[in-house]
């Protein structure tokens, strides 16, 4: 058998964010770490592993994408750069 | 069930503890034999619950000599490093009250948004004060990290168990403060912030780098409000004057109490909790935000202020120590009123909590 599948992410080194690098099939979780490893870190590429069952993981839709972001889209004063403040001003 | 995930390191797992290879808790007893030889002053070593694990069985990947390492090194300390209870508590409570700020921070100007001069002005003020309740709510999760809940963390809050800065006891009397808080109170905070980034505690730092990017649109609307303002009527040129002469000393009050009156500085530093002390960082904000009063033609109320050719510095008067004790220890102007604010705000959720809480119960009971 197969077993379920699993999303795996990966930190690279300390201080930076576990980053999703794709999946895999395994039996259980833990067996799902140690086929993280040997799929994923062969040559160094990690300091940590997680592994999430994909059935686990509730995502927004593709199909919803422009409507589900629009809120943020029409929002330009979010953004420093909406503002004007002369050049001259230092430390801004 | 085939293997028993809660008793496989993925430490273990991935090899990285050779005495660990083969017993599963092999390394956590090398880690006790590690904790007998700890300094005196660590009493105990903390083993963090990691979230990235399902059964919420205590793990650890590193012992303390990996700690100290890692800090020597400069490097980030990870949620699943074993790591001193002292470095765990601090962290605790510095990010609590970070986050605390951040919570509290929202009333200051909120109190403003019915009132804010025009629709731009207003859309603007919302999405500050929500970028605050999102800094919090990152912070919050930064401290999760550390085996705490928010729960748990808001309670402290709440019983003024836990602190959040200074400078939200003070009132907005008037319009040009939300301006005022934008130029130097959110100013100060990036002072305080940016350093922060490269804290040697991974979570934190990586909150901090999504907060100091957002910090730089609440600092520019704040300049650029006070320079409306100051282009306008003698009226709003003497609101910006009165608003700046109010925070001033607040402001500088915001980097805590002077260097020889912190006692926990060393350590944090020594650590890479902090990374610049409170006088360093005061004397920052003083140096940046000079030019910029008085390219917005305002005057800081210090008339000890002015340049000192030999430091290469601003020097500045002290401010008011028996005032920043008074506001901390909770007499300040606002103190009582921000606390009894947050607390209506958390009852008046409740029933928003419990409905989300039995659509959720409902929606299982019909899937299953």
């Amino acid at each position: 058998m197969e077993g379920p599948l699993y999303e795996v992410f990966v930190r690279s080194r300390r201080g930076l964010n576990h980053v999703h690098v794709g999946s895999l099939h395994a039996a259980d979780d833990a067996t799902a770490v140690r086929h993280a490893r040997d799929v994923y870190t062969r040559r160094n590429e990690g300091v940590s592993v997680w592994v999430v069952r994909a059935d686990a993981i509730t995502a927004s839709s593709p199909d919803e994408k422009d409507a589900f972001f629009a809120p943020s889209g029409d929002k330009v004063y979010r953004h420093p750069t909406f503002y004007d403040v002369p050049d001259d001003v230092p430390h801004m | 069930m085939s293997a028993h995930p809660a008793r496989l390191t993925p430490a273990v797992a991935l090899g990285l503890h050779p005495n660990g290879r083969g017993r599963p808790w092999g390394c956590l007893r090398r880690l006790v034999g590690v904790a007998t030889a700890l300094p005196e002053h660590v009493t105990r070593v903390t083993l963090i619950p990691d979230r990235s694990v399902r059964n919420g069985v205590v793990r650890m990947s590193a012992t303390l000599e990996t700690f100290e390492e890692v800090i020597a090194r400069h490097e980030r300390v990870e949620p699943r490093d074993a790591m001193p209870e002292r470095y765990r508590a601090t962290l605790v409570r510095q990010i609590a009250q970070h986050a605390h700020s951040e919570i509290i921070g929202m009333q200051p100007e909120g109190h403003w948004i019915t009132r804010a001069p025009s629709l731009r002005r207003k859309a603007i003020l919302l999405a500050k004060v929500q970028d605050e309740a999102g800094h919090g709510l990152y912070l919050y999760s930064a401290a999760e990290t550390l085996g705490v809940t928010r729960a748990d963390l808001t309670q402290r809050l709440l019983s003024g168990a836990q602190k959040y800065s200074s400078i939200f006891n003070y009132p907005t009397l008037s319009y040009a403060d939300v301006g005022t808080i934008g130029w130097l109170v959110d100013g100060a905070a990036i002072c305080n912030q940016v350093p922060l980034c490269r804290t040697s505690y991974g979570p934190y730092g990586r909150a901090m780098i999504r907060i100091c990017k957002e910090e730089s649109f609440h600092q520019r609307q704040g300049f650029e409000l006070l320079m409306t303002m100051m282009a306008g009527t003698d009226e709003q040129r003497a609101m910006v004057q009165e608003s700046v002469d109010r925070f001033w000393w607040p402001a500088l009050m915001m980097f805590g109490p002077p260097d020889a009156d912190s006692p926990n500085t060393a350590q944090s530093m020594a650590w890479g909790i902090k990374r610049d002390t409170n006088d360093d960082l005061r004397q920052k904000f003083v140096d940046m935000t000079v030019p910029q009063a008085r390219r917005l033609g305002v005057t800081l109320p210090d008339p000890e202020l002015r340049w000192n050719d030999e430091r290469g510095h601003h020097d500045f008067g002290e401010p008011d120590w028996a005032e920043l004790k008074a506001v901390i220890s909770g007499d300040g102007p606002c103190n009582a009123q921000r606390l009894a604010h947050r607390q209506r705000a958390h009852d008046d959720g409740a029933w928003v909590r419990a409905a989300a809480a039995s659509y959720a119960a409902r929606s299982e009971q019909e899937e299953s």
